[in-house]
């Protein structure tokens, strides 16, 4: 029944510029023993897996497994023009279906350059699987040509990896790997397999046998441990919801929405978690962190509890640890037990599943509420608030009369709405982006939050765009970021994949730069990239990679612009948004300070230690 | 800062060791002494780990080293519950003149000579720690010319097993 050994059947491949082959549901798998190559296994199992869609560039020793890839109608293959982008393909392609995304390299540097979106998919744990080739068995440890040691490499920055050792051991060497990279807390899993070991002949059968005795990912949450944290809620005077990443990853945003209705909670969404709360609701007070908004950072500065969903207490969040929410009690919900009390200690610790945990905690809460206890936020509200007035987010229109970066974005988010789906890369443009686009959904924003990869933007809009092709996929791009992975919007046209990048180009390392400003006395070190001289000019670069391209220099343009990329769907667009280099990101907590020093603005500091 | 032996049950695969290894060093863990082998399973190694840390980065190194997904049970064992053992080998200068005491000294810590040549003698010592280090005090007065030393085993006492239900 899978394609993948017979070369009989011809399979359509779209011709270049059209819209995606509509992917086929996977059949059943076989059952009895079939004699096959192992690259014909390796494929198989893909397609047994679930697997649709595969980014990668082949080479050397990889190789063996595209020919079968060829055949296959299940499994279809996207190559992309770096490894990076293929990695960071994968990662949008998860995000954006909640299945695990795969990528594909050849050994040595076609692995090597994997490294990057593995560590990224390790630090946000979003499920891929990658799989590489390897010289073979009988040239490893022979420095031969295209040999590196990827799993050595990759060891500390995936969930898990493995060096498959015989062809007969590829079925279950992927069953395992899309496994573990999808359940428990996700992330990224390598197997790498030695040529020789896709050449040789062996037998397929599915589904294999999963042997992994030490793999046990959290069950369900303590009921005791969860009683305790609703006695908790409904006690204290000053609570927040810090909500994490791992509530988008458990698909918990309706519960996670019942829990704040039902208890009144303020709630504050982190970097990752942009989505799981409506921006819109009352209750949301923004993202916490260094550039948080001062309702956000205040509350959980002067908060009595700190409820965290699926978050981990990241240094972004807390600032200096030791002067964090000093007056608050922690729970600390999360299903990788290693986070809990890692950085704070928890006083009331749940291992769990966030959706599992949250509903138990409707519960409890329900059951606290109908014994008559109930704490009474009402004063705590008004603090919120007064911060959420005082201090709303905004900026100041540049004096140089260039663009704002935040009135394009805000525009980008008005005008292209919450339905979308927005990545971004790193720096000043993806906080303005985590700021100013009201995200209302889950799975709405995807960024590289933990280990803050320039470049991510673009192939992961790419995989976004593959793996949820009926919504608009928007890239907020900075112009450092676009020139480290830009290579990919060939990829997208020659696959026909219509992303909108938004370039927001100060032409400069905007984020650095700012740093510079604040820090180091407007010594701008190596931040000014050109780009304001049109090198490179991205409306020709735009074209030359097979866009649409407009360039946008002042306000009354924006809004046209944005219109006409929205009604493109046949290519890519780029637009070049031609802005000031000297805005900045606001407000801010100064790396190395504590929380409480928050500034709302340069030397604008709300003064939370000071107002008690 | 405490002192703690774990016993860590690992599937016998190629590469555990470099996992376990890099872990403690990633996360900035100090290893005292490790020591591995096999078990009565054939597809399980036990790893005996000492560590150096205080009592929550101790959980710390316990969590972590669970979700690494070929460690399959971490017990940590306490001191008077446990039998914990290092193994030394002693090269010590013993030509005629002090051979008898050499070899006094080696019956009071119930060592066993294995190797003699006219200038030296091996020593094969057992024990704890602190008894293989007042061993070294007795015997560095004849000259140690070289020695090798284990990490330590441990296991807990009593009938139960660790490895029991970890297939």
């Amino acid at each position: 029944m899978t394609s993948a050994t017979s070369r009989q059947v011809p399979v359509p491949k779209p011709p270049t510029g059209t819209a995606p082959l509509p992917r086929p549901k996977p059949g059943p798998p076989a059952g009895t023993p079939v004699k096959v190559t192992g690259a014909q296994s390796l494929v198989r199992s893909l397609e047994a897996v679930g697997a649709e869609v595969v980014f990668g560039i082949p080479g050397g020793c990889i190789l063996p497994a595209y020919d079968p890839l060829m055949d296959s109608t299940k499994v279809r293959h996207i190559l992309v023009r770096h490894e990076q982008g293929a990695g960071h393909a994968a990662q949008g392609y998860a995000q954006a279906t909640g299945k695990v995304g795969v990528c594909m390299a050849t050994s040595g540097p076609g692995a090597t350059n994997l490294v990057t979106p593995i560590a990224d998919a390790y630090m946000d744990s979003v499920p891929i699987v990658a799989i590489t080739g390897q010289v073979p068995r009988a040239s490893i440890g022979t420095d031969a040509f295209q040999e590196a040691d990827i799993c050595g490499i990759t060891m500390p920055i995936t969930k898990h990896n493995v060096l498959v050792q015989s062809p007969e051991e590829i079925p279950s060497a992927i069953a395992e790997a899309f496994h573990i990279a999808a359940t428990g807390r996700p992330g990224p899993v390598l197997v790498d397999i030695p040529k020789d070991c896709l050449t040789a002949e062996t037998t397929f059968s599915w589904p294999p046998e999963l042997r992994l005795p030490g793999y046990k990912p959290a069950s369900r949450p303590h009921g005791k441990q969860v009683r305790e944290a609703a006695k908790l809620i409904s006690k204290a005077k000053r609570p927040v919801l810090y909500v994490g990443g791992g509530v988008l990853k458990a698909r918990a945003s309706e519960e996670l929405r019942e829990l704040a209705e039902l208890t009144g909670i303020p709630v504050v969404t982190t970097l990752t978690a942009r989505g799981a709360f409506p921006d819109s609701h009352r209750q949301h007070l923004g993202m916490p962190g260094m550039h948080g908004s001062v309702s956000a950072v205040g509350a959980m500065q002067r908060s009595d509890l700190l409820i965290a969903l699926g978050a981990r207490f990241d240094d972004r969040v807390t600032g200096q640890l030791d002067s964090f929410a000093p007056d608050a009690t922690v729970v600390h919900a999360d299903i990788d037990p290693a986070e809990i009390s890692k950085n704070r200690k928890a006083d009331v610790p749940i291992v769990g599943d966030c959706k599992q945990v949250i509903r138990e905690l409707i519960d409890a809460v329900k059951a606290e509420h109908e014994d008559g206890h109930r704490a009474d936020l009402s004063g705590w509200w008004v603090q919120c608030d007064s911060w959420k007035n005082t201090f709303p987010l905004g900026y100041d229109e540049p004096d140089d009369g260039m663009l704002s970066p935040q009135y394009v974005i805000s525009r980008i988010g008005e005008l292209v709405g919450p339905e979308a789906i927005y990545t971004s890369g790193v720096g000043q443009h993806q906080m303005w982006a985590a700021q100013f686009i009201q995200y209302e959904r889950p799975g709405s924003w995807f960024n590289s939050a933990g280990l803050g990869t320039m470049g991510f933007a673009v192939p992961a809009a790419m995989g976004a765009k593959v793996g949820d092709p009926d919504r608009q996929v928007w890239a907020i791009d900075g112009d450092g970021c676009f020139q480290m992975t830009n290579q990919e919007l060939a990829t997208c046209a020659v696959e026909g994949i219509p992303v909108k990048i938004a370039v927001i180009n100060n032409g400069n390392l905007g984020m650095v730069r700012q740093w510079q400003t604040l820090f180091y006395n407007q010594r701008y070190s190596n931040t000014d990239l050109g780009t304001h001289r049109f090198i490179p000019d991205f409306k020709l670069l735009g074209e030359a990679l097979g866009c649409v391209a407009i360039r946008v220099t002042s306000p009354d343009e924006v809004d046209a612009a944005i219109k006409q990329a929205m009604e493109i769907n046949d290519r890519p667009v780029v637009i070049d948004f031609i802005v000031g280099k000297d805005a900045q990101v606001w407000p801010m907590v100064a790396a190395g300070t504590g929380n409480h020093e928050i500034m709302h603005a340069r030397e604008v500091r709300p003064l939370f230690d000071e107002d008690e | 800062m405490t002192v703690h032996t774990l016993s860590v049950l690992t599937e016998n695969k190629p590469g555990v060791l470099a996992r376990v290894a890099g872990l403690f060093s990633r996360r900035g863990f100090n290893i005292e002494s490790l020591a591995v082998g096999p078990t009565e399973h054939p597809d399980i190694s036990r790893m005996t780990i000492v560590v150096a840390v205080e009592e929550l980065p101790l959980e710390q190194v316990t969590k972590q080293l669970n979700k690494l997904v070929n460690v399959i049970k971490i017990v940590e064992l306490e001191m008077p519950q446990s039998v914990q053992r290092e193994l030394l080998m002693v090269k010590v200068r013993a030509d005629a003149t002090v051979r008898t005491q050499v070899l006094e000294t080696a019956a009071l810590f119930r060592a066993k000579v294995v190797d003699v040549s006219p200038e030296a003698l091996i020593i094969e010592a057992t024990g704890t720690a602190d008894k293989l280090e007042a061993l070294l005090r007795m015997l560095e007065p004849y000259g140690i010319r070289e020695m090798a030393q284990s990490g330590m085993v441990a296991i807990g006492r009593g009938a139960r097993s660790i490895t029991a239900a970890s297939r």
